[in-house]
């Protein structure tokens, strides 16, 4: 059975209106709701799943951030992970996190823990990287399997449906491996409260870039953060007659 | 026969409704015999197009079909002209004019009513509310939105939203239903639990009379006790009295913490339970309270796929709290949650923080009418029963009905509201008297109200007289003939006479 590694993101809600920061330097996360990256909530019901089918042993699910990134392990030790791993990052360093950082902390996470599979949403809703999963299996020198919507794991390797642009493509590769979830690899399951309360008592273990050896320096600069332009709404309509039709609603003809 | 929707007015409804085709006329469905009324004539058109030009009166054929016919298609009008005013005075001339020539009128908002208020009878020509949708004010200080009475509920929520307020009602036809359309028929919604109805909301509006004079009863001012209280006439008088043009509202300060629960319960007694507890434990936080039972949820899931988020339970609990710490709401809320499985009130549950989880999870409550308008045909009443019985007229019901349909019930459990249905194959007068006259006499006999939210409308009229006190309705009836002495205002609605 496999050891799985499941990397969990807390990002803004994506119900809640995003507001640049006064300062043009970001935009607004104080008293703004977060939850957990729509794909790693995917991700982790993948995980959770190949639990229940006995292909997977123990989950351990990853989020790097200041203190509350310890919400979304909480979601995600709700939903059946086993335990959790918050690599603790300030508030001013987290700002110029990228995925080659995150990238390096999962692959040294992945050879502590002796993990056969890294499961992680294929991009998040806040940046829209879609870099990690591909860096981390460079940096473990992994076989990796991109926007999956249907994995097999069969003794020694995976096969994996992914969906790109030319269509549909299969593939086979070796375990262990990378994985990046897609929107329709599975739809996730609700916490139940039972397992919400069983949750609290699961371990959350803390540690530190440093404690892994990883250097988290920047290396980017944020210059600025704009708001888009204002698009001015515009509405498709299926034929002539319903253009006729809102045309002499609006009083315009 | 091209039917053209307002695509912006029936947003996702538009493509869920084509279960039958469009119903037969009102008129020859029903006993009711055409009032007095001057038909339609050249001079009238062309006094309509001089005040408001072309372009504001529909005449076609095919363009009046939306305006005829109610959204969930029991009713069908035959009016040949939709009159849309922009301003109050224009409003008063119609109305002035049309009492002069002794012309009936249908006003009309979003169209969504549920029991044929909106929709006309015979050919009453239609005042469409719909141009009439400018917001005037929002007052940061008190919470005042003052705005015309063809404002979008769901626009305005949206206006203010940027202000930090929130729309004092909620309700599935948001998206479509316009605010003088709530004022006229005191809607009432999923948050009326909080924020109590429009009757305390409403802190002033503008009406026209039917011979055109205009009442100007528009207050922001939360006291104001000065001469009788007029503007609760024209609240719930469903278009009867006067059309609401302007209406001034008491807001809500939108909370920033807002949670959903939902639950999974085993039988009735156990709903009650919680909810006695909810209201204990949750106290000042909680701003909705519903239930579906199962039967409800087997319906959703078999016409729109719809499903429960943790497993079938005979009895379903949505709980919304809406408050102004995170943290203080979250921790009351999951105290509350441990407390009823503890107790062994809720089997199971599961809860959202989340705006985009509890977005998803009202979802499911939300969406129980589209469900309605599927394949079956699904006679919907809305009641007030007293709180330990709100289950029984479904059971009642349900023994009455046997083979011949599906009963279902849910609702706004907080305030004793239950939406029950009856889902049959294929619509008969006969299997609607067997339902009705079971129904409404039941309900009267467990003390609870024959139209909770609804209103009368068409749909209930001879219900209303049997059911309330033969006073009242005299009451009424002098009144209505005050107010409109020549019954021009919406005729066959509410508390009707032949004229």
């Amino acid at each position: 059975m496999a050891r799985v590694l499941v990397g969990v993101k807390r990002v803004i809600d994506y119900a809640v209106k995003i507001r640049v920061k006064p300062d043009k330097k970001g935009v607004v996360t104080d008293g703004v709701k977060h939850s957990m990256n729509p794909f790693d909530e995917i991700a982790v019901e993948e995980a959770v799943r190949m639990k229940e089918k006995k292909i997977a042993s123990e989950i351990i699910a990853v989020s790097c951030g200041p203190a509350q990134s310890q919400e979304v392990i909480r979601t995600a030790l709700a939903m059946g992970v086993d335990k959790g791993i918050h690599v603790e990052i300030p508030a001013a360093e987290y700002e110029t996190l990228q995925p080659i950082h995150v990238s390096k902390i999962l692959a040294k996470i992945a050879e502590k823990e002796k993990i056969d599979l890294i499961i992680v949403g294929k991009q998040a809703i806040d940046d829209d990287s879609n870099q990690t999963a591909q860096m981390t299996a460079a940096v473990l020198d992994w076989p990796q399997a991109t926007f999956a919507s249907h994995i097999e794991k069969g003794d020694k390797e995976l096969t994996v449906k992914r969906e790109v642009d030319g269509g549909m493509e299969t593939i086979k590769c070796k375990i262990p491996a990378v994985i990046s979830a897609d929107l329709r690899l599975n739809e996730p399951r609700y916490a139940t409260l039972p397992n919400i309360m069983k949750a609290k008592k699961k371990p959350i273990a803390k540690m530190t870039p440093k404690d892994l050896g990883v250097d988290i320096s920047p290396r980017i600069e944020i210059v600025s953060v704009e708001d888009p332009p204002v698009r001015q709404p515009g509405v498709i309509l299926p034929d002539v007659d319903a253009l006729v039709g809102k045309l002499k609603e609006g009083g315009h003809i | 026969m091209i039917r053209s929707f307002a695509a912006d007015g029936l947003k996702r409804f538009a493509s869920i409704r084509c279960f039958s085709s469009t119903p037969d006329f009102t008129k020859n469905n029903y006993n009711v015999q055409r009032g007095g009324y001057q038909s339609l004539e050249e001079d009238h058109i062309k006094y309509f197009q001089t005040l408001l030009g072309e372009n504001r009166l529909v005449m076609d054929l095919s363009d009046l079909e939306q305006y005829n016919v109610d959204w969930f298609k029991h009713y069908r009008g035959n009016s040949k002209l939709v009159l849309k005013p922009k301003t109050t005075e224009e409003v008063s001339k119609i109305l002035s004019y049309c009492n002069k020539n002794k012309l009936a009128v249908c006003p009309q908002g979003g169209n969504t009513g549920v029991v044929g208020g909106q929709v006309p009878v015979f050919d009453e020509i239609i005042i469409s509310m719909a141009l009439m949708n400018q917001i005037e004010s929002v007052d940061e200080h008190l919470g005042v939105l003052v705005c015309q009475s063809g404002c979008i509920l769901e626009n305005l929520d949206n206006e203010l939203e940027k202000k930090g307020f929130m729309m004092p009602l909620d309700l599935g036809a948001k998206g479509s239903c316009h605010i003088g359309g709530n004022v006229s028929t005191n809607a009432g919604g999923l948050r009326l639990l909080r924020y109590g109805n429009m009757h305390g909301n409403v802190l002033g509006l503008e009406a026209v009379k039917a011979n055109g004079e205009i009442i100007d009863l528009m207050s922001s001012l939360k006291k104001d006790n000065t001469g009788f209280h007029l503007k609760h006439l024209f609240i719930g008088s469903e278009g009867t009295l006067g059309v609401v043009t302007k209406v001034a509202i008491q807001c809500a300060v939108r909370p920033k913490s807002i949670n959903l629960a939902f639950l999974g319960l085993q039988s009735f007694p156990k709903v009650l339970k919680t909810f006695m507890q909810a209201k204990q434990d949750l106290g000042e936080i909680l701003s909705a309270m519903e239930v579906m039972d199962s039967a409800t949820m087997d319906f959703v899931k078999d016409k729109l796929k719809v499903e429960s988020p943790i497993g079938e339970y005979p009895f379903y609990l949505v709980i919304e709290t809406s408050g102004s710490n995170d943290e203080h709401d979250a921790d009351k809320l999951h105290k509350f949650l441990e407390t009823t499985l503890i107790k062994h009130f809720a089997l199971n549950g599961t809860v959202a923080t989340e705006p985009s989880k509890v977005k998803e999870m009202w979802q499911i409550r939300e969406r129980i009418p589209d469900s309605f308008v599927k394949d079956d045909y699904v006679f919907l009443y809305d009641v007030t029963l007293p709180i330990p019985d709100y289950f029984t007229l479904v059971d009642d019901v349900r023994d009455h009905l046997g083979s011949k349909g599906k009963v279902f019930g849910f609702g706004h459990l907080g305030d004793g509201n239950l939406h029950i249905q009856v889902a049959v194959d294929k619509y008969t007068h006969e299997i609607k008297d067997f339902i009705e006259d079971y129904m409404y006499s039941r309900v009267v006999e467990l003390k609870g109200s024959i139209s909770a939210e609804h209103g009368i409308g068409f749909a209930k009229i001879k219900y209303l007289e049997k059911i309330k006190d033969k006073n009242a309705l005299i009451f009424m009836r002098q009144m209505k003939r005050l107010m409109d002495p020549n019954g021009i205002l919406n005729p066959y609605k509410l508390i009707f006479e032949q004229h």
